[in-house]
């Protein structure tokens, strides 16, 4: 305890006090002109413009396309990590330096290369839209492209749970005659639960602010494929200031509030593995 | 524990492996399933880029890079990185300094804080510039009648990137220099270094590792940054766009060629990135692994 209180590095005042500075000015003067724009309308008018029908659309295809996405990712994350972490085959190593490419490759190009993929020509549409499923400028586009965006969240997040998963448990459950999924099911799944939710809820909380890939594969049509950031672009270019707020605001709400439950789960899961 | 036999040789590691591994039919199931989705996923769009940038030949790929507006693209983009990255490092170890060598109330909100514009989506931050330095907003009009341009110019472009990527660094240097300590600066404190020659000298090359780990992580979004720089830039060719939104502009004339040249260069960049990321990934393993063989004269705390 005295350790604590006594501390003889130099530098505190000058760090701290540029750290406070350099956060102030980058992050929360910015993120204050937003509050002031919105706190200079009223509730009504902060209300209609942020339910308009237009962005009620956006917002519904925002959410339930990042929904399905961060949903994708936790099912295939998941399943990418055990293969990952548990099993030994060829192209191992390859694969696992591959999994943070989505985290490497900028978005413009992203949704460049795979609205490519599934448009009628691609390598991938070419089989797919003769059966009807179209990749490209519909929703399911959407979904395409924040599953890729999102992918490395859930695998990055469940390898190091699953590499300190104690084997001696799973030993202990086969040696009192468990079968191999049940010892799964009752033993495995229950502790790398709450890490696969955090994972879903980094990924989600990272599909509803994309813009970068969406643009290039949705097509942006209102009502139909356009999203929530890329409606806020279309009412900044009408200089309608009011109008890019009022979706920013609802946006950056919803943030705060996934970041805020990113964290509790966060805490959860820590104390979930002890 | 330690010393307690394990296995019997022969018998009981068999039946242990049976006990926790899946059989092999389910096992490769697995893998194959887990190798389709990331060859759709991962594989097939990363050849892709290349494939199309190159479908005309090679000709027309070089061509399509010739262009002026593409090397002035590229040119800003490594400008607005070389600007960033820079003012990021610096403000990440400074943070990184206050947040691990000392204890203060609110360290927790700090950090929070620090997290932030992580969870921002980034055409959200690029519109908070737009209303802070815009000639609507709070500061505009004061600019203008200086003559001062931010939006649609360089300085916007580089405050917007400097916003998405501000936490790259710190959070890469924080975790690495709490678990340095400071009992070594102490030390050299103690031995009549000054504070700067103990930073240089001591905490410097300890977490050299971690720093340059968060260089590569902030310099790969700030050259690939799309949204931000979108909504701050104007979309001037020639003047006011970066790689990825030549890409863009590009993509809108049908001028596919050359929005996959320009793309297969920001590919080789995230491959580039992704090999540095691997190798100092293995020396950081390589150096726990040494650590651990190491014998226990040394102390630790």
């Amino acid at each position: 305890m005295d350790e604590k209180r006594f501390n003889p590095l130099p530098g505190f005042g000058l760090t701290m006090g540029y750290t406070v500075l350099y956060l102030g000015v980058i992050v929360l003067v910015p993120i204050g002109a937003l509050v002031l724009k919105a706190s200079a309308l009223t509730w009504g008018q902060l209300w209609e413009l942020a339910t308009n029908g237009r962005a009620l659309a956006a917002y519904r295809l925002t959410f339930g396309a990042s929904l399905v996405a961060a949903l994708i990712n936790a099912g295939c994350g998941a399943l990418l990590a055990w293969v990952l972490t548990r099993y030994e085959f060829p192209g191992r190593r390859w694969l696992d330096a591959l999994v943070d490419f989505p985290f490497a490759l900028p978005t413009a190009v992203a949704g460049l290369t795979l609205a490519n993929l599934f448009a009628a020509q691609g390598w991938l549409g070419r089989f797919l839209v003769p059966l009807g499923i179209a990749g490209a400028f519909t929703p399911l586009g959407v979904v395409i492209a924040l599953t890729f965006v999102g992918l490395p969240f859930v695998v990055r997040s469940l390898q190091p749970v699953l590499a300190n998963l104690e084997r001696e448990v799973e030993e202990a459950a086969a040696t009192l005659g468990a079968s191999r999924l049940r010892t799964f099911c009752a033993i495995i799944a229950p502790s790398l639960l709450p890490t696969v939710l955090t994972g879903f809820a980094l990924a989600f909380a990272r599909a509803v602010g994309e813009y970068g890939s969406i643009v290039f594969i949705s097509g942006n049509l209102p009502f139909k494929t356009e999203i929530a950031p890329y409606l806020i672009v279309i009412r900044l270019e009408e200089f309608d200031y009011a109008g890019a707020t009022a979706i920013a605001s609802v946006l950056l709400v919803l943030s705060f509030v996934i970041l805020g439950l990113v964290n509790a789960l966060e805490g959860w899961a820590n104390r979930w593995q002890g | 524990m330690a010393g307690a036999p394990k296995y019997r040789p022969g018998l009981g590691l068999s039946a242990s492996r049976r006990g926790t591994e899946e059989g092999p039919w389910v096992k490769w199931s697995l893998v194959g399933a887990a190798l389709a989705f990331s060859a759709v996923f991962l594989v097939l769009p990363l050849v892709n880029v290349f494939v199309q940038a190159l479908s005309k030949g090679w000709g027309a790929y070089e061509a399509a890079l010739a262009d002026p507006d593409s090397w002035a693209a590229i040119r800003l983009t490594l400008v607005v990185a070389g600007l960033t990255v820079p003012l990021n490092l610096v403000f990440g170890v400074a943070a990184a300094w206050t947040i691990a060598k000392f204890d203060f109330r609110g360290k927790a909100v700090l950090v929070t804080l620090i997290d932030l514009p992580f969870s921002v989506s980034p055409v959200v931050a690029g519109l908070m510039l737009v209303l802070l330095f815009g000639l609507q907003g709070s500061l505009g009009p004061w600019l203008d009648a200086h003559d001062i341009h931010v939006l649609f110019a360089l300085p916007g472009m580089v405050l917007a990137t400097v916003f998405v990527t501000f936490p790259f660094v710190a959070r890469e240097l924080i975790p690495v220099m709490q678990a340095t300590g400071s009992e070594q600066e102490q030390a050299a404190l103690t031995l009549g270094a000054s504070g700067w020659q103990t930073f240089w000298h001591v905490t410097l090359p300890s977490v050299k590792w971690g720093l340059l780990y968060g260089l590569i992580l902030c310099n790969a979004r700030a050259m690939g940054e799309f949204g931000a720089v979108s909504v701050v830039s104007g979309h001037i060719s020639g003047l006011t766009d970066t790689m990825p939104l030549r890409v863009e502009t590009l993509y809108q004339e049908y001028a596919g060629t050359g929005a996959f040249a320009m793309a297969s260069l920001l590919a080789v960049l995230a491959l580039l990135t992704l090999a540095l990321k691997s190798w100092l990934e293995w020396r950081t393993q390589r150096g726990y692994a040494r650590a651990e063989r190491a014998p226990v004269s040394a102390p630790r705390p």
